[in-house]
């Protein structure tokens, strides 16, 4: 019987056509893109510095300080990306708005706002992390092992 | 009836198509083609309905209504209607055309619908199984990202090679021969699968069936491609398009670059940024039910080879690895 899970090795015409599409392909625009990309990132990490310096001159408390950039980012994100600004300039940023945490908060407000549609249990609510669900799930994992780590070796 | 050369089936009859509508989203109003559409909508929530996927059938409906309204055939004259789209259980389609009380048979050809539903329609009416047929098929750009990518507002960018799903139906009407264009031919083409996984290269995963169809089309019917006035493939875009090409010339020794064109090339322009060109139902069908069909029936083309594209993939299978099969159908179509 044929096995589903083992890897097909590709046939020679395959090879041949894979040459081919990789030849017909235009590649991404590998420079201007990682230009966008430090460009915007390093304007958005600039941005966090501004806040965390604001916030430092308020009566908060440094723990607190730490906690209110992200969270205000995080807001400023959700409210772009509601008003369709965010993934346009996504579009030519890429990795500059992704990895900051903006990358994450748009990631859960995007698919929450396209399955409204299907409502708020099954919709909103089921959807909202299908992205950024493997990296919560994942994320989690790993502090864990880290936990473990940490309490026996360094602990 | 149908007579089959090979696996092309010629029918002798030549039905008529006596009227076609395309109607499309606001990108492709925006497009070199805004002048030969019936209706550009403003906006891709269409007539104000409240989802995506309604306002796909919406499209659908109104694309449809349009054109039996111009062929001036009653809806209780018809016979059979072949529709599809890209939604899950081609709920694009069904949603928008249930209150036409018209037998109907659903298809899912992927983006080859629209082709195939003119064969079907062109079998069916040159059999006699139907005085008049429509053949429909429509895509929302909205409602295909949220079932197959990332949704609208996601922060990505896309590959070079991924092309946009048109917003657009197209429908025409057929019935026994009367005025130009004809269906002279039709022939439906076989699942070729040559290894392509990346779901951002659709025109790759389908130049080898249009490459299959159009050489079979050629040896079937002994004709060459200077006997077309264009080969018409439905949305290769310009990657796939230049695969085509080269896969005709290097393996089945046709030259088709001169009289080839392309529903995804021709539906934006570069400037408007979608990437490799426009996909989806609704791009082979609101070109060809607009531009082409108005050009044929004025007698400026003669013959021209309609070959719609689809690309056999489902979120599942691709989340799977799984290569991309693809099918591509042919409908010659000739204004004398």
């Amino acid at each position: 019987m044929r096995t589903m899970s083992k890897k097909k090795q590709p046939t020679p015409i395959e090879k041949q056509y894979d040459e081919m599409t990789k030849k017909a392909s235009p590649n991404s625009r590998k420079f201007i893109n990682t230009l966008k990309a430090f460009v915007v990132g390093g304007l958005i990490c600039t941005l966090g510095e501004v806040l965390h310096y604001l916030f430092e001159k308020t009566a908060l408390s440094e723990d607190e300080v730490k906690a209110l950039v992200p969270i205000t980012l995080i807001v400023l994100t959700a409210i772009f990306t509601g008003l369709g600004l965010f993934g346009k300039l996504a579009r030519h940023a890429g990795a500059g708005t992704f990895v900051p945490i903006t990358g994450f908060a748009n990631s859960i407000v995007s698919p929450a706002m396209e399955f409204q549609s299907e409502g708020r249990v099954l919709g909103t609510g089921a959807k909202m992390f299908t992205i950024a669900g493997p990296v919560i799930a994942y994320g989690c994992g790993a502090a864990v092992i880290y936990g473990f780590i940490y309490y026996f070796f360094i602990l | 009836m149908p007579q089959k050369q090979g696996n092309v089936l010629l029918l002798p009859s030549q039905p008529s198509i006596i009227a076609n509508a395309a109607v499309v989203g606001k990108v492709e109003g925006e497009g070199p083609l805004a002048q030969e559409f019936d209706f550009c909508y403003p906006s891709d929530t269409i007539n104000g309905m409240e989802t995506w996927e309604k306002s796909e059938s919406e499209l659908h409906r109104d694309a449809v209504d349009r054109a039996i309204k111009k062929s001036g055939v009653l809806k209780k004259d018809i016979d059979i209607m072949f529709a599809g789209d890209l939604l899950n259980q081609c709920i694009g389609t069904t949603f928008g055309i249930m209150d036409f009380d018209i037998p109907f048979a659903g298809l899912f050809g992927a983006c080859s619908t629209m082709a195939m539903a003119l064969a079907m329609a062109g079998v069916f009416c040159d059999s006699g199984a139907a005085q008049y047929a429509v053949a429909s098929a429509s895509s929302h750009f909205c409602s295909a990202e949220k079932q197959f990518r990332f949704p609208l507002e996601y922060g990505g960018q896309r590959s070079p090679t991924a092309q946009r799903t048109v917003t657009g139906a197209g429908a025409a009407v057929m019935g026994a021969k009367t005025n130009a264009p004809f269906i002279e031919a039709v022939l439906f083409g076989k699942v070729q699968n040559y290894g392509i996984t990346d779901a951002a290269n659709m025109g790759a995963a389908m130049a080898p069936a249009a490459a299959s169809t159009i050489s079979d089309f050629l040896r079937d019917t002994n004709t060459k491609p200077e006997d077309y006035d264009i080969i018409l493939t439905g949305d290769l875009g310009s990657v796939g398009s230049n695969l085509l090409k080269e896969l005709l010339k290097t393996k089945h020794n046709f030259d088709i670059s001169a009289i080839h064109n392309d529903c995804g090339l021709m539906i934006f322009e570069q400037q408007q940024d979608t990437h490799a060109g426009g996909s989806g139902c609704g791009c082979s069908a609101s070109v060809f039910n607009s531009v082409i069909l108005r050009r044929l029936g004025a007698g400026e083309l003669k013959k021209v080879l309609l070959v719609g594209t689809g690309a056999l993939m489902s979120p599942t299978s691709a989340q799977q690895k799984s290569p991309i099969p693809s099918v591509a159908h042919a409908v010659c179509v000739c204004s004398d």
